[in-house]
């Protein structure tokens, strides 16, 4: 192929529609994973065939949080942990809307760990995607509900001695429809998973594990962004299906990964609906089925 | 505009201060609440979920206040006009999201309705307690409106006055009831739909693409759009700029913050709202709010009897504070006297208004129960010597 040839090729990256290019440069550092699962992320909507007028996201606070400023979609960016219930809000108000949640661990586990229970209780009909990079990133690197046994962060200056959340698990038994886990070596499989959740009704985890290289790495000594990939793709053994309560995670340890729940159950709303459907009979009108006219 | 008729449960009724205020509420437009039960405000709630299902509306209980504080500002940008009720404790867990409405400019209404404290303190008896929480209480600088009703048939009219004003100003309303207002119960009536006028909101006719989320004209109320619609809009926590993104540096904070107090110190004397009664040539003026005006208005009528030259000025809006009509009071009064269910809060806007020209007396109560009006008479007598 000739120079003349290449430039006569589309060069736009295929990622630029949909993010706010007059926001660009983002903060994430060099090795960072959250771009990768918004890459993902984009290929899902591409595939989905969504009206992307329609999708909306919701961040909380931390380095995920800020991916809802990026999109080129009705974004916003709340609180630190209130991201699902301010995507519960926003659902419900307008259940036409496709809601997704996008965060960090901490974030949707700590410090929001109430709100993500009750969605998933309820099954809200909302997408979270949980971007696990073990640590709070933005405030330097403090121990998360995610960091493993072992792992050194600033709270946990001597290794981490506090047992660590095994998300696919909490949301398995809170009531979650669609429980996966990827890393971000595995992007096809992870933006395969964001088009499933995109299409699936009902309250979706996607766990996404993300390399934070300036932190998590440094400090635990694990090299850069890279040489986490390398662990992702050495140690990440795929069963589909497999039994949540099997899937914790350990200090570079084994990584179990694949498609873990994918169930149906009624929504909140569907459920509300046809419960007082049931109740009042034709005197009630269906909520949110002639959204759009008022 | 008027009322949607299908909200309004014209007649007369006798139902409690709790149960007026959902009517409001409903009566206003609010077509999403999201709460979590609380003594003594939760039969407002408890209302709503049982009237909704047939208006077309959404009650949600959440999981604590903290999420429906937010949940309900999720909803406002899909268009709701939306509200959350609570209490003290409540209250306290919901700051961190009258901040987010304050600086994202998120019409909403919060119902404090108020009960003795600190922490846990007295769930069933009254206290007015929480006044300087609304006006302080969430971190930064912003400017709260807030009512005081003191009957249940004001827990319904104010209410639609609240909701109007949360869209005017797009603003977080507080609307400040205490347990003796939410569970007295007198007779209330409702009007026809047609004679309540309601505050749409501020839509933008802009097309997407030209609209800017936080570009104001000289109103410095910024026009909402709603997710869903097409404008894909960023809204961010973060000091941001005309368009909604972040910008974290001195100028934009400067700009966002001064109009964000701006919008509502600037239109003080638009939204004083008092009732004055007997106020101009008093030698003493009875300053009140909420359950405490009904008993101070006792107090004013003995002290008159006894010959004194009282005056009686009841604050339905209590933020932003009156100072003006105080200040200008205090050209001819010679005493304040300010009695309220806790232990000296506005009495120190009174103070900061009256700025040394009269003499001003606190008259506090802990809070559990309400003044005796011989308690306010006799400090009436006291500040008329």
């Amino acid at each position: 192929m000739t120079e003349t040839e290449v430039c006569d090729v589309e060069l736009e990256n295929p990622v630029m529609p949909y993010l706010r290019q007059e926001r660009l440069p983002h903060i994430w550092c060099p090795g960072c994973g959250i771009g990768t699962t918004v890459n993902c992320f984009t290929r899902a909507l591409t595939d989905s065939g969504m009206d992307l007028d329609k999708v909306a996201i919701v961040s909380g606070i931390g380095c995920t949080g800020r991916v809802a400023g990026y999109m080129n979609l009705d974004s916003f960016h709340t609180t630190h942990g209130r991201a699902i219930p301010f995507a519960t809000g926003l659902k419900l108000a307008n259940p036409d809307l496709k809601v997704v949640v996008y965060s960090g661990d901490g974030d949707l586990s700590a410090i929001g760990g109430n709100h993500l229970v009750h969605a998933a209780r309820r099954n809200m009909d909302l997408m979270i995607v949980c971007v696990n990079n073990f640590t709070y990133g933005m405030t330097g690197g403090q121990v998360a509900p995610t960091t493993p046994l072992g792992a050194t962060q600033t709270t946990m200056p001597y290794g981490n001695f506090e047992n660590p959340f095994n998300l696919p698990f909490l949301a398995d038994a809170c009531g979650a429809v669609y429980v996966a886990r990827w890393t971000v070596y595995h992007v096809k499989q992870l933006a395969k998973a964001m088009l499933e959740g995109l299409r699936k009704k009902g309250f979706v985890f996607i766990e996404a594990m993300a390399p934070c290289p300036t932190l998590y790495s440094r400090r635990n000594r694990l090299g850069d962004g890279v040489d986490q990939l390398k662990y992702y793709k050495e140690k990440s053994k795929v069963v589909n299906g497999a039994d949540t309560k099997d899937v914790g995670l350990t200090f570079q340890g084994e990584i179990t990964v694949g498609k873990f729940v994918d169930r149906d159950r009624p929504t909140w709303l569907d459920a509300m609906n046809e419960h007082y459907t049931q109740h009042f009979g034709e005197k009630y009108v269906p909520y949110g089925v002639s959204h759009g006219q008022d | 505009m008027h009322a949607d008729p299908k909200g309004v449960l014209t007649g007369i009724h006798f139902i409690d201060g709790d149960h007026a205020a959902c009517e409001g509420a409903i009566a206003a437009g609010c077509r999403f609440v999201a709460g979590y039960p609380i003594t003594p405000s939760t039969e407002v709630v408890e209302r709503f979920a049982a009237r909704i299902p047939l208006v077309g509306g959404m009650f949600i209980q959440m999981e604590d206040e903290i999420a429906s504080s937010i949940a309900i500002q999720g909803a406002a940008w899909a268009g709701k006009k939306v509200m959350t009720v609570t209490s003290g404790p409540g209250l306290s867990l919901m700051m961190e999201h009258i901040g987010l409405a304050a600086i994202t400019e998120v019409p909403c209404v919060f119902v404090d309705v108020q009960r003795g404290g600190p922490s846990t303190g007295l769930p069933t008896l009254p206290a007015q307690a929480d006044m300087m929480q609304v006006k302080w209480g969430s971190h930064g600088d912003y400017e709260p409106i807030a009512l005081s009703p003191n009957s249940p048939q004001e827990c319904f009219d104010l209410m639609i006055k609240a909701f109007n004003l949360a869209e005017s100003y797009r603003v977080p309303v507080f609307f400040m009831m205490d347990e003796v207002v939410g569970h007295m119960t007198e007779r209330v009536v409702i009007p026809e739909a047609s004679e309540i006028d309601v505050v749409e909101r501020k839509w933008t006719a802009k097309k997407p693409g030209e609209y800017r989320p936080y570009e104001t004209d000289g109103s410095m109320v910024p026009e909402m759009v709603k997710a869903g619609d097409g404008y894909r809009i960023h809204i961010t926590g973060l000091t941001h700029d005309d368009r909604g993104y972040p910008a974290m540096n001195p100028q934009a904070q400067d700009k966002l913050v001064k109009r964000l107090v701006n919008k509502i110190r600037d239109n003080r004397d638009k939204l004083v709202d008092v009732r004055a009664d007997g106020v101009e040539g008093a030698d003493v003026v009875v300053v009140s709010f909420g359950i405490t005006s009904r008993v101070a208005a006792a107090a004013v009528e003995a002290a008159r009897r006894k010959g004194v030259k009282v005056g009686h000025l009841r604050l339905i809006i209590s933020w932003p504070f009156p100072a003006k009509v105080i200040r200008d009071l205090a050209l001819t009064a010679k005493a304040f006297v300010v009695p309220e269910l806790n232990m000296g809060q506005m009495v120190l806007e009174v103070e900061r208004a009256v700025a040394g020209k009269a003499a001003v007396i606190s008259v506090p109560h802990a809070g559990g129960t309400v003044h005796e009006p011989s308690t306010i008479l006799e400090k009436i007598m006291e500040a008329a010597q």
